[in-house]
């Protein structure tokens, strides 16, 4: 089962090189994420058997990264259907440049989505840290290709900033894990990287090995999350990706190496050094929301802006598990309602941009007017993103400012409200200046396929904010409990 | 067997040293396909006592296969292929690399005099051999400006985590140690396409000249 749902994408990926017909590929593309969105909700039902000499398992943690990633591909899928069909249909210039698109073949494209796909269910599904390494650093070469997807300039500046810094990250964590394989070695001869062995044997950790193993992870891996002051690639690979790129990126990649932390943080909680990997992260947090806020507030460009907003997103997902306790479940709940969010605001920034063809907030308004679905969804998807009720990330943020005020740390809940209030007004100052106003131009219906699954994800994000699914609960809850102190 | 480790690190760390200071783009690559030949015998050596296992054998031949021949034949097809020029252009000079090279051998000495290594792990020079290779390919990324000299400073301090990983953290299974072998292959494999287009679309690999992307309004 599990190796199902990490074979059957990559196989489908491989068969997109092959193929030659779009339609086809297209087809395969929405089939192969039904099929792995099929298996996900199986594994989500029963328990699924660990394969690979038990490397390859799913606790509760994974099974709600699991759910949360393949069901945005699989929307993400529907969407990409008609957006390259667009694609094909269009030739036009780079407005403001004398440069054409020339954009990569559509069977690289779909290929490379599949297989990021299939690197992202390895990270999640991984139990030995080595693997997951590997995976992480497959998910960096997967999706290379689909930020080069337009083959501008900028793309390829974004591509390069990309590679290289995640790249390099990436390497730190390695260092990290074979630091961590030091400090909890066993005897002088054998030393392990299977999770279950490392939490086995972290009371005998080997202290500053282990500190030391922390950073370099924390490091490492947050890179590939967004933590400022690591996040400088996240910016131009959001903007210049095609839209449905962005929305992968930023609601199940990033999510992905958050996981990655968690595993660490995991062995550290079970080694007693839980308070010092934690004020870690709430250090970076608080960091990268302040960060955030700096570049939200006049922000130019839109799709930047949504890009510096998943910055503080990941900066309140650190804070949440550095705080522990209730803060852990206030993050995994916040992973959840974010994911949905932004990648319907990703989604609706596609629309957005295949019809005023520019990415400057300045040279869009009128959105109610001209695209009134996507205009509708981009409003509602502002209030949904800055954490007003009804919306799911109310809830989740209205739950970790709970749990700072609980654990009696009043300045760490302040600087959040500060900072929430800040970048709320930075982004609705731009986004709402985007939705009002006089169309200039007549733009044609929008197609449903542009507009469903940010429909979809917005109606989930609101779901989640009114009602969460029993299901959905329990793993939480279960989730929340390996991260220490159970609710 | 111990002696024969030490000399392996300490040309090394050699090699890096003379990457540091070169000042052609050839001598720099040479340098990394002979780090590669020189780190492969490290898995052998370090087998020990226990003889020399099949998974050893093959992360050797691995290791020369794909760190000293693949990586270089990819750099220098990169070369080749586009137009580079020959010179390297550093921000810092070459006397400069060389000192700072120096200073980073004696933080990486520091370094691991504050980690204490468990009695019969490696050797004494494992840890500082794995450090100074480990700084000196992020130096190398900081301070130049080709994008292709910054794949090899890349490739530097991969080198270095494997020296760690070899030397230290050992017996991990075979599977998963050529599973990041391969990882890393593929990366530098990918970086070379990037760079090939880089070549064709701007007619340079400068990344001190990449400056479409920031956060400001233009003019």
């Amino acid at each position: 089962m599990i190796g199902a749902l990490i074979i059957v994408p990559a196989l489908a990926g491989a068969l997109c090189f092959g193929l030659r017909n779009n339609r086809a590929r297209r087809a395969l593309l929405v089939a192969a994420a039904a099929a792995h969105a099929a298996l996900a909700a199986a594994a989500w039902r029963g328990s699924p058997a660990p394969t690979l000499y038990d490397w390859l398992a799913l606790d509760d943690l994974g099974r709600l990264f699991l759910g949360i990633t393949s069901l945005l591909f699989l929307v993400a899928a529907v969407y990409a259907v008609g957006y390259l069909a667009r694609e094909k249909g269009r030739a036009a210039g780079d407005r403001g440049e004398d440069f054409l698109f020339r954009n990569i073949p559509e069977a690289v494209f779909t290929g490379c989505l599949l297989l990021f796909l299939s690197a992202m269910t390895l990270v999640i599904t991984s139990r030995h840290l080595g693997l997951l390494w590997a995976g992480v650093e497959a998910t960096t070469l997967a999706s290379a290709p689909l930020i080069h997807f337009h083959r501008h300039r900028r793309s390829l500046e974004a591509t390069w900033k990309y590679l290289v810094l995640c790249s390099l990250g990436i390497a730190v964590a390695l260092l990290g894990s074979f630091f961590l394989s030091v400090a909890l070695r066993e005897t002088s001869s054998s030393s392990s990287l299977v999770l279950d062995d490392l939490l086995r044997r972290a009371p005998a950790a080997d202290v500053p090995w282990l500190r030391a193993a922390f950073i370099c992870l924390l490091v490492g891996y947050g890179t590939k999350m967004g933590l400022a002051p690591l996040h400088s690639w996240l910016p131009d690979a959001h903007s210049e990706a095609p839209s449905v790129v962005s929305a992968l990126l930023s609601g199940a990649l990033l999510n992905c190496a958050f996981l990655a932390i968690l595993r660490v943080l995991q062995v550290c909680l079970a080694a007693g050094q839980g308070e010092f990997a934690r004020d870690l992260l709430l250090g970076f947090g608080l960091f990268s929301m302040a960060t955030a806020a700096v570049f939200l507030v006049r922000q130019p460009d839109f799709k930047r802006l949504l890009a510096y907003s998943s910055v503080e997103h990941m900066g309140l997902l650190a804070v949440g598990v550095g705080l522990g306790g209730l803060g852990n479940y206030g993050a995994l709940l916040h992973a959840v309602s974010h994911s949905l969010t932004k990648g319907m605001l990703f989604l609706v920034a596609g629309n957005i941009l295949a019809a005023y063809q520019t990415k400057a907030a300045g040279g869009v308004r009128g959105l109610l007017r001209g695209l009134p679905a996507s205009g509708i969804l981009w409003t509602a998807g502002l209030f949904a993103i800055a954490g007003s009720p009804p919306f799911g990330t109310f809830l989740s943020e209205f739950t970790l400012v709970r749990a700072a005020l609980e654990q009696g740390r009043p300045v760490v809940a302040g600087a959040m409200l500060l900072l929430l209030a800040v970048i709320f007004a930075g982004m609705s100052r731009t986004m709402l200046a985007m939705s009002h106003g006089e169309a200039a131009t007549k733009h044609p219906a929008e197609s449903f396929l542009a507009v469903a699954p940010p429909a979809v994800l917005a109606a989930l994000a609101l779901l989640l904010g009114l009602f969460i699914p029993p299901p959905l609960e329990t793993t939480l809850r279960l989730a929340a409990r390996a991260l220490g102190v159970p609710l | 067997m111990n002696s024969w480790i030490d000399a392996d690190l300490v040309l090394i760390t050699l090699t890096s040293l003379v990457l540091l200071g070169a000042s052609r783009l050839g001598t720099t690559i040479r340098m990394v396909a002979l780090q590669g030949v020189l780190l492969s015998p490290l898995p052998l050596l370090l087998a020990g006592d226990a003889g020399i296992t099949l998974r050893a054998a093959g992360l050797a031949v691995a290791t020369v296969l794909i760190k000293g021949i693949g990586f270089p034949w990819l750099m220098d097809r990169a070369v080749r292929g586009g137009s580079l020029r020959r010179e390297l252009d550093p921000r810092l000079g070459y006397n400069a690399s060389l000192l700072a090279g120096v200073l980073l051998l004696a933080v990486a000495f520091l370094l691991s005099s504050r980690l204490p290594l468990p009695p019969g792990e490696g050797t004494p020079l494992v840890l500082p051999a794995a450090l100074f290779n480990i700084l000196a390919g992020m130096f190398v990324i900081a301070s130049r400006r080709q994008a292709i000299t910054q794949v090899l400073g890349y490739l530097v301090l991969e080198n270095g985590i494997y020296v760690f990983g070899v030397g230290i953290a050992s017996h991990q299974p075979l599977l998963v140690e050529l599973g990041i072998l391969l990882d890393v292959f593929a990366a530098v494999f990918v970086m070379g396409i990037v760079i090939f287009h880089m070549g064709r679309e701007l007619d340079h690999i400068d990344t001190g000249r990449m400056t479409l992307l920031n956060d400001w309004e233009k003019e």
